[in-house]
């Protein structure tokens, strides 16, 4: 996983709630592997219709967006599918970090995963930094893991984030070889815990 | 004297191996179900080169991707083809007992789980669908998992989690005849909003969910997530082990007695304490469905669309245009004025025999104004409909009657609702473009389905209930 420190680049206001993961990727690419280049495929339904044009009005087709690296959005961003295919699309189009006042569950987890930045501000302020990208669309914006800021022009704005997933961001950790330093504690667990909960373990097939 | 503890709290202590410094703990996990969509993990399984950790716990399905209608031996479409053969190899090459299309015990994961007796009060489930939540009827700690976690999962029969914020969730009273359990947690989704559960363990208690079939619990908890929460669960009773009993996977003989006892302290101590507490009152809750393009966009059946224009919040009034504007439906327009193209009953929502049983109450001896499919959620619980008849009673109505799967819940296997036309549904996602791009989904009940069916517009089921046996 690439790590993430420090970053500067276009950011594209993306300003619906509830924009859930089935908006990010629609349901029928996930039969994609990521080799097919799903990034391609980000946002397909709303920034394309029905008959493949391009939906000028939709923020990421606008010319100052188109390659932004950053992603600001409305409450509850992320929600619903667990499909991380979500999460490899922002990022193969090249999206290092979402900024939005709260997350789906499970696709910030998914994010970290990959070395997807997902930074919480308050309500006003994603207001706040989405009225200034609509002023200025060009203006990049600068997003610091480790002081934990968002440059948006003259204004900087403290973000939030669990100190585990800026830990893992940091230093680019992998969990599978976190695990790996507690394979003992975990064999002592499953030994005692098959002797404390004999009913866990599923009836073999007769 | 002990601490008084919550289930989850005591859930979540039976599973921790270890708790870091930085408050991530390491929890062992009982039963991982995999399907279709698993291929991601075990690419990374392939490239490491590396075996499925406790194959004897890990579980497959074939259910997103499979065929309602043709043959399912022989898949015609291609690609639809190859996931289901992809999940069929993944699992026989790592020796994970895999429920497949020639498996009569086939089905939609979450309804497979429960049915078999793989899903047990106590245990930690998970799975890489956001629906594992489902699980929690039965009294176990089940949620959803990215594909990193699966491959985690796959590896090491662990997964990282910090303990989430507690909730309880209590509903009170005495639900009317007519109203389900898909009525009640949409009602909390429509009180808490699509966010409000965001990153908590939901316990749901009171006299409403205690009153609850198995059947309206599942349902119940497979929604939870649609409020953001990582998980729900209803503490185990004797409903719980009754419906356990005598199913294939679970214990046996003295061994369930034991099992019992010990489940049976699955409870919430008096005086534990929970994080933030939710109360809602049955008697108030009318049969529900969904206007927008958010579970939380929830209105009782004899409600009225909104209107944005009296709507004082810009920011709110810019979503109830947009999803109006989707969902193709004029500003205050009364719900039972809005026609329906198409039903659907089925998902791992609401396809289980009490579902069916709920539509076909309905649907007896009436017939549907529009076409519509019926997926039951697994091979079992169809052959079981047709020992009741009740395919008799849908084919009759003018519905199908197709195999089991996903189906037209997300679309995949290529069950769509065609762009505008708009589908009365049994599901638990109204999504833009959620079953079919350019679909429009409302979400209900089984019996509100088959009433809008039977009507052809969103109807109130309660006068079509008269006089029946339900
Ligand atoms: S029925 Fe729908 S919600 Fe349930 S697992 Fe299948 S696709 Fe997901």
């Amino acid at each position: 996983m690439d790590k993430f420190t420090r970053l500067t680049g276009r950011a594209c206001p993306i300003n619906q709630t509830n924009l859930n993961t089935d908006q990010i990727l629609p349901a029928r690419y996930l039969k994609w592997t990521r080799a097919m280049g799903i990034g391609k495929v980000l946002f397909q339904d709303l920034r394309f219709d029905a008959d493949g044009n391009e939906r000028p009005e939709f923020p990421i087709n606008k010319p100052a967006w188109r390659n932004a690296r950053i992603v600001v959005g409305a409450r509850n961003f992320g929600c619903g599918s667990s499909r991380e295919a979500a999460v490899y699309a922002l990022y193969d189009y090249g999206i290092r970090c979402v900024i939005a006042p709260s997350y789906g569950d499970i696709f910030s987890g998914n994010a970290i995963q990959n070395g997807l930045l997902t930074a919480i501000v308050t309500d006003e302020e994603a207001a706040e930094i989405m009225e200034a990208l609509q002023r200025t669309p060009e203006m990049p914006i600068t997003v610091d893991l480790e002081e934990q800021t968002i440059l948006c022009g003259n204004r900087t704005y403290k973000f939030s984030i669990d100190p585990v997933r800026r830990m893992r961001l940091l230093k680019g950790w992998d969990d599978i070889a976190l695990t790996e330093n507690y394979r003992d504690r975990i064999s002592a667990f499953k030994a005692s815990d098959r002797k404390a909960r004999p009913w866990a373990i599923p009836e073999a097939e007769t | 004297m002990n601490q008084p503890q919550n289930i989850i709290d005591k859930l979540w202590a039976a599973h921790e191996i270890l708790r870091r410094e930085d408050g991530q703990s390491l929890l062992w996990v009982d039963r991982h179900y995999v399907h279709e969509g698993s291929f991601h993990a075990f690419g990374r399984l392939a490239e490491r080169g590396v075996p499925v950790a406790e194959p004897s716990l890990t579980f497959g399905v074939a259910d997103h991707y499979v065929p309602t209608r043709g043959s399912r031996r022989d898949i015609a479409n291609p690609e639809l083809a190859r996931m289901v053969r992809q999940v069929e190899e993944n699992t026989a090459r790592h020796g994970v007992k895999l429920f497949g299309l020639d498996d009569p015990r086939q089905g939609i994961v979450h309804v497979v789980g429960p049915e078999q007796g793989l899903t047990l009060p106590g245990l930690l489930i998970v799975c890489g669908d956001s629906h594992t939540s489902t699980h929690g009827a039965l009294g176990a700690y089940a949620f959803g998992i990215g594909a990193s976690e699966v491959a985690h999962v796959l590896m090491t029969q662990t997964i990282w989690q910090k303990k989430p914020p507690r909730m309880r969730i209590s509903v009170d009273g005495r639900a009317s005849p007519g109203v389900a359990a898909k009525d009640i947690v949409l009602s909390i989704i429509a009180h808490i909003g699509a966010d409000g559960a965001t990153r908590h363990a939901i316990e749901f208690a009171g006299s409403a969910i205690r009153a609850l079939s198995i059947e309206g619990r599942l349902t119940l908890c497979n929604m939870s997530i649609e409020a953001g929460a990582r998980c729900g669960m209803v503490a185990p009773d004797q409903l719980t082990f009754g419906y356990l009993k005598g199913r294939p996977y679970a214990p046996e003989g003295a061994a369930f007695d034991r099992a019992v006892e010990e489940w049976s302290s699955l409870k919430t101590d008096a005086d534990s304490e929970f994080d933030r507490e939710v109360t809602l009152d049955a008697n108030r809750i009318a049969p529900i469905v969904t206007w927008g393009t958010s579970p939380e966009d929830a209105l009782p059946i004899d409600g009225s669309v909104p209107d944005p224009a009296r709507e004082p919040d810009e920011a709110r009034a810019n979503y109830l245009r947009g999803a109006l504007e989707y969902m193709g439906i004029a500003p205050g327009k009364r719900l039972i004025d809005i026609a329906v193209d198409r039903v659907f009953i089925g998902s791992c929502t609401n396809s289980r025999i009490e579902d069916l049983r709920a539509a076909a109450a309905v649907l007896s001896g009436r017939t549907s104004k529009v076409p519509g499919l019926v997926s039951a959620g697994s091979s079992l619980i169809k052959m079981q409909a047709e020992q009741e008849g009740l395919d008799r009673i849908f084919l009759d109505a003018g519905l199908e009657w197709g195999e089991s799967g996903c189906s037209m819940c997300v679309g995949i296997n290529g069950d769509l609702v065609a762009p505008g036309e708009r589908c009365a549904s049994t599901t638990n996602r109204n999504f833009r473009g959620r079953q079919g791009p350019g679909a429009r989904t409302h979400l209900m009940s089984p019996a509100m389905v088959a009433a809008a069916a039977v009507a052809g517009h969103l109807a109130d089921v309660r006068p079509m209930l008269a006089g029946r046996k339900v």
